[in-house]
């Protein structure tokens, strides 16, 4: 019984964070959207696309508890190894100044300044504003769908631990949006996807290894252990990369000169 | 169409964004699967193993990427 809290606790956890990450993104071309063509064809857009995506969750989810453990976890679960590795392999990048970081306050500035360039009606029932946030929401909802299904998969009854995860995440982004109508900048959101890909990465890594007949030392408990055994891998391939890509540029610098 | 094209491509670049990471991965957990048993690798040690090598792969691939840079 304890084993089903951890796997259930975990699950809400890395479901809400990964959630939350992709929410952001969807918000900030919301907000844009919504100051500058309106909000009425704007929040139906983005309703309606929660509505789709709640509905492939509900259909997807079904047929999934109908499949063999064994088989789903090792499909989903490389699936979700993949997925984290990306999201970890772009943070280490990130943190450690190799590409951009990602900045809200940027994206909703540019993504204004293109709205401003449309035409059409901008009140009331505006189309343009309806298709703009309904493919964004659903764009960035088709991570989370993902997520809430693949972390679902790890074993019986998480379907809902993931959802609540991911409804949770869609509630605090969404009244944070509604009561500070800015994009949300200041959640450190590239550190958020850092700890997402590490806690991404450990769940693939587990359900993965369960599906190829590995026994995992500590049964359950070894998720923790990947947790952080990824998570040092992770600090110290960014101090390394940090390392090398101020040595590559000095050297570059240096050619230049 | 080019709303669907978009969702297919989202899709994909979901799992892969860094294709040599990607096959890697891929064949480390095929190694896994088939060669480890054969060699006669304890399961328990299966679980590490996998780790470790999932490990060097993600370090290998972000080295890369800054020596391409």
């Amino acid at each position: 019984m304890l084993f089903d809290w951890i796997q259930a606790g975990s699950t809400v956890v890395a479901a809400f964070l990964a959630s939350t990450v992709e929410f952001i993104e969807a918000l900030t071309v919301v907000l844009a959207v919504g100051t500058v063509r309106g909000w009425r064809g704007t929040l139906l857009g983005s309703g309606a696309a929660v509505g789709v995506l709640l509905l492939v969750v509900a259909l997807l989810g079904s047929a999934l508890t109908r499949i063999p453990l064994d088989a789903i976890r090792v499909v989903v679960g490389t699936l979700l190894l993949l997925f984290g590795l990306r999201w970890l392999h772009k943070a280490i990048l990130r943190g450690a100044g190799v590409i951009a970081r990602h900045d809200e306050a940027k994206i909703y500035t540019r993504e204004q300044q293109a709205l401003r360039g449309m035409t059409g009606n901008a009140d009331g029932w505006d189309k343009v504003a309806f298709a703009l946030a309904f493919k964004s929401v659903l764009l960035e909802g088709t991570e989370v769908v993902f997520i809430v299904l693949a972390l679902a998969a790890g074993g019986a009854g998480l379907l809902w631990p993931a959802s609540i995860g991911a409804l949770a995440a869609l509630a605090v982004v969404g009244l944070l949006g509604f009561a500070i109508h800015r994009p949300l900048s200041r959640i450190p959101e590239n550190t958020l996807k850092f700890v997402v890909g590490v806690l991404l990465s450990a769940f693939g890594t587990f359900w993965t290894g369960e599906g190829l007949g590995v026994l995992w030392p500590g049964g359950d408990w070894a998720i923790g252990g990947l947790v952080a055994g990824y998570l040092i891998v992770a600090c110290v391939a960014v101090a390394l990369c940090r390392q090398r890509f101020g040595a590559v540029s000095h050297a570059r610098m240096g050619n230049e000169s | 169409m080019s709303g669907a094209k978009a969702i297919l491509k989202k899709v994909f670049r979901l799992f892969v964004d860094d294709a040599f990471l990607a096959v890697a991965v891929l064949f480390w957990l095929i190694v896994v699967w088939l060669l480890l048993p054969w060699i006669l690798v304890p399961a328990t040690w299966r679980g590490v193993t996998l780790f470790l090598g999932l490990a060097i792969l993600l370090l290998g691939s972000v080295l890369l990427r800054v020596r391409k840079h």
